[in-house]
């Protein structure tokens, strides 16, 4: 058994940034764990730009966003191992691990950071009906066909789910020639960001139906036709709607799930409406010294925010292996009207500042985001316009958390009046 | 004539026949028409091992059932297949349905099924306790099972090849002519010339049959459709759990597969022989029946549906008997449920069959009966260890839902029979059997799969013939060039 200060699981964006920061707070045993061949994650297939808006200023893609952490960490003594599979986490903070070039081995690590991203949701997570054809992918594996390997996947497509990596493929396939037919949405509203909706679908003439769905698939071997359906608002297929697209392959951007089989075997408490851990305002989770970040915390739209949430897990790391634990009565949050999910779960008494993620359940226009302290209100933040499609973030200062009085805190949205 | 004995079809019926007629010194081939074993109903069915208080006594069916699944336990343990022996129970939820088990009980008593019991509601319970509340009681089968179909079918297929049997695949017969004591078969792959011929083709030996003028027979396939829980839902249940037959139906089952996840289904409609395409009603009958039996499933656990087409035939009890109009010409057809229990005892009795119509048996001496697979998540530190530093592949996972390494996919890609296709390579080592369904490792399979068999990337087919997966390069071509 080998014995690290802090071992990350995963050496994508979050675990390269997490790595960063506390490795800057002073830890020097740093162990950084990639099953993949090189670092980066799910990044190095992501050629396209518009990565690093916030964090840079500057518009990069993918790999050269992650190429900015890989340069940093490589200028410290973080060390990586690559083609390194985590197999099992205990409760006492032991990793067991395979690799081609070490065997199978266990390490002790003080503290543990999770950042194993996420996953795709599969034709299986969703039951579409129909042939068991081949030339059904989910996006992120035609994306990796495609730009990591150099393959096209077929060359007339039909797109089901609005989500980001489903947008960004259209726009890939077309430009290598495909005909892409259609982008089909279940919900009411996209579950993209809007300019990937713009810059991948509408530059292109791409059509988006709203409120469809697959109904049927048709193939002996390969892909011949989906049939598509309009929904009622229960999200039921209407029958007379159907239209009939003549396709070679159907990509799936239907979502993505948190990747937490190991928090999961190690007894880490779940969010089901996150399916990441529940954390702290310090992300840690509720094993102490294990803390959770980025995708596999909850699903983020951008990796520049992946970052930043990152950075605070490192420092939090950090403070924990320096033996500082945050202390304080616990206070809940709550999901009041219209709030799915919140990051973090709870949080303590006394906390410097608490930072808030969340995602809503509907398209609000000129809304507002309340804090409420049981009947109180201690805070509210307007927004012209919020969708599920677009994380949102408020900022608690100090200032406004030491006047909560109650032990819960509730977020919820204030619809303008009609 | 070329060979002795050749067999149509390599499901688990036919591969059962070629394990057994491998033991002796006979001129064996079979001959598939898909470009794998196991590619029709042995791979898509409930996967069960049943007990046999189903069919009635006296049949084939019946006697078949019982010695294949006393058979079943140590024959997987020689060739190395999961299989356990968890007891099957059927509910009684309704009034009618004490009746129906009670006459279950009493058929099975018939058969010989071993160690049959009547439980009460209480003792159902204690070994089930996730089950419905409207629950009456159940009859337990302790000889009931799980048991992986597919590997059951590779590894006495692998076994016969081993032992000199010769597998033709993409072989599908397109034609039969008589000879003087014996038959032609005509196929892509050429012409085969034999004493017997053996017919299992599944839902396409009514076809076969027809080859060869006999029309005594009509196949009339079924399709069942299910749903494949991740293992967060395969403790459900400890028991394959079946429901009453009723006027309704055989009714919808709920079980642990050997791989650990939860398995749901079938329902029964009446289909073509190669349609396996699921159906929104087909699937929501699915899914609402098995909740009456046990009500807390949680479908958003669901990985993957698919479905089956069952060979049932216009015969109430299976088929297994020489043509009446085609000397030599054996039929071992509308091998339906429980066809998969039955058929380490179908392999003995088409021997038997081929015994009395004259075909001469010496054994083997060298018969090698065993075979051993390496699962490498199955193995301890030392073991996994010894294996690596052989050979580092053994250290790579390349598909992490279910913890499979470079070096069980290479194993499986040189074994008697290799896989030809990414989903065939999933049959045998389970790479993109998991939550993610292939969806990480899927191209890389499709990368060693190329690089293993010398194939272009663009060859290698997700399954079946036609079932391309990559249709070129990009336009700057191959990305790691």
């Amino acid at each position: 058994m080998t014995n690290y200060d802090l071992v990350v699981i995963g050496g994508g964006p979050a675990g390269l940034a997490a790595a960063l920061s506390a490795w800057e707070q002073g830890v020097r045993s740093i162990l950084i764990l990639e099953r993949d061949r090189e670092p980066g994650g799910i990044l190095n297939q992501c050629i396209h730009n518009g990565f690093g808006l916030h964090r840079f200023k500057e518009e990069l893609t993918g790999p050269e966003y992650a190429g900015r952490f890989i340069e940093l960490v490589r200028q410290t003594e973080i060390e990586i191992r690559t083609d390194t599979m985590v197999l099992e986490l205990t409760r006492d903070r032991v990793l067991h691990a395979v690799s081609p070039s070490r065997g199978y081995e266990t390490i002790q690590a003080g503290a543990v950071i999770l950042a194993m991203g996420c996953r795709e949701r599969t034709r299986g997570a969703i039951s579409i009906p129909g042939a068991r054809c081949s030339g059904i992918f989910t996006a992120g594996a035609a994306q990796r066909f495609l730009n990591m390997e150099g393959y096209m996947v077929g060359r007339r497509v039909v797109i089901l789910g609005s989500g980001d990596i489903g947008l960004i493929m259209a726009r890939r396939m077309t430009l290598e020639g495909a005909k892409v037919l259609a982008c089909v949405e279940l919900m009411p509203y996209s579950g993209g960001l809007t300019r990937n909706i713009v810059q991948c679908l509408r530059d292109f003439d791409i059509p988006l139906y709203l409120s469809h769905t697959v109904t049927d698939i048709r193939g002996k071997d390969r892909l011949e036709q989906v049939v598509v359906s309009r929904v009622d608002e229960r999200r039921s297929p209407i029958p007379g709607t159907e239209m009939v697209f003549d396709c070679d392959t159907l990509l799936l951007s239907v979502g993505l799930l948190p990747e937490n089989e190991l928090s999961r075997q190690a007894g880490i408490a779940i969010d089901p409406r996150t399916n990441g851990p529940v954390v702290w305002e310090n992300r840690e989770c509720s094993i102490p010294g294990v803390f959770a970040c980025g995708n596999v915390l909850h699903v983020h739209d951008l990796v520049d925010y992946v970052s930043a949430e990152s950075e605070q897990a490192g420092l939090a790391a950090a403070a924990y292996l320096r033996g500082l634990r945050p202390a304080g009565q616990e206070i809940r949050l709550q999901n009041g009207n219209g709030v799915g999910y919140t990051v973090p779960q709870h949080f303590h008494r006394g906390a410097e500042r608490l930072e808030l993620f969340f995602r809503v359940r509907a398209v609000y226009k000129n809304a507002a985001i309340r804090i409420m302290d049981g009947e109180t209100r201690i805070a509210r933040f307007k927004r012209e316009h919020m969708a599920p499609g677009e994380m949102e973030t408020v900022q608690l200062p100090k200032v406004l958390l030491d006047r909560v009085k109650g032990d819960t805190l509730t977020v919820e949205i204030e619809e303008a009046a009609p | 004539m070329n060979y002795d004995v050749l067999i149509i079809g390599c499901g688990v019926t036919g591969a059962a026949c070629a394990y057994q007629l491998a033991r002796y010194d006979l001129r064996v081939g079979v001959l598939e028409a898909s470009n794998d074993v196991a590619n029709g109903t042995t791979k898509a069915n409930s996967a069960i091992v049943h007990a046999g208080y189903d069919p009635l006594p006296g049949t084939k069916m019946a006697r078949l059932n019982v010695l294949g699944t006393a058979l079943m336990g140590p024959l997987c343990a020689r060739l190395d297949v999961p299989y356990r022996n968890n007891g099957s129970l059927v509910l009684s939820l309704t009034e009618e349905d004490d009746g129906t088990l009670k006459a279950l009980y009493e058929r099975g008593l018939a058969n010989g099924v071993p160690g049959l019991r009547l439980l009460s509601r209480e003792e159902t319970l204690a070994l089930e306790p996730n089950l419905s509340p409207e629950l009456r009681g159940a009859l337990l089968a302790p000889s009931a099972g799980i048991v992986n179909p597919w590997e059951l079918c590779y590894a006495m297929a692998e076994t016969a090849v081993r032992n000199g049997a010769e597998l033709m695949r993409s072989a599908p017969v397109t034609a039969v002519e008589r000879l003087e004591g014996g038959w032609r078969l005509r196929t892509p792959k050429g012409d085969f010339s034999t004493r017997y011929v053996l017919n299992c083709a599944g839902t396409l030996s009514d076809r076969i049959a027809a080859l060869a003028g006999d029309h005594s027979f009509r196949i009339k396939p079924a399709k069942g459709e299910y749903f494949l829980l991740d293992k967060a839902e395969g403790k459900r249940v400890e028991h394959v759990i079946f429901q009453c037959p009723s006027r309704l139906g055989k009714g919808v089952l709920v079980t642990p597969t050997v791989h650990g996840n939860l398995l749901v289904g079938p329902n029964a409609v009446p289909s073509d022989p190669e349609d396996t395409a699921n159906s929104a009603a087909g699937m929501a009958f699915v899914r609402a029946s098995a909740l009456r039996s046990v009500p807390g499933i949680n479908f958003r656990e669901n990985i993957r549906n698919f479905a089956g087409v069952r060979a049932n035939s216009d015969r109430e009890d299976f088929i297994i008997e020489e043509s009446a109009v085609a000397p030599g010409f054996f039929h071992l057809a509308g091998i339906r449920s429980p066809g998969l229990s039955a058929a380490p005892a179908i392999g003995l009795e088409a021997v038997e069959l081929l015994r009395q119509a004259g075909l001469a048996l010496k054994e083997k001496a060298d018969f090698i009966d065993s075979r051993r697979r390496v699962r490498f998540h199955e193995l301890s530190e030392q073991e996994k260890n010894r294996l690596i530093a052989e050979d580092p592949r053994w250290g790579r996972v390349i598909c992490r839902c279910e913890t499979v390494t470079e070096g069980e996919i290479a194993a499986a890609l040189h074994s008697p029979i290799p896989p030809v296709s990414v989903n065939g390579v999933k049959r045998r080592v389970g790479a993109g059997m998991g939550r993610c369904q292939g969806g990480f490792c899927g191209p890389r399979v499709q990368e060693i799969i190329a690089r293993e068999l010398g194939l272009d990337p663009t060859q290698v087919l997700m399954d079946w013939e036609g079932t391309w997966v990559l249709c070129g390069e990009t336009r700057k071509g191959d990305a790691r060039q």
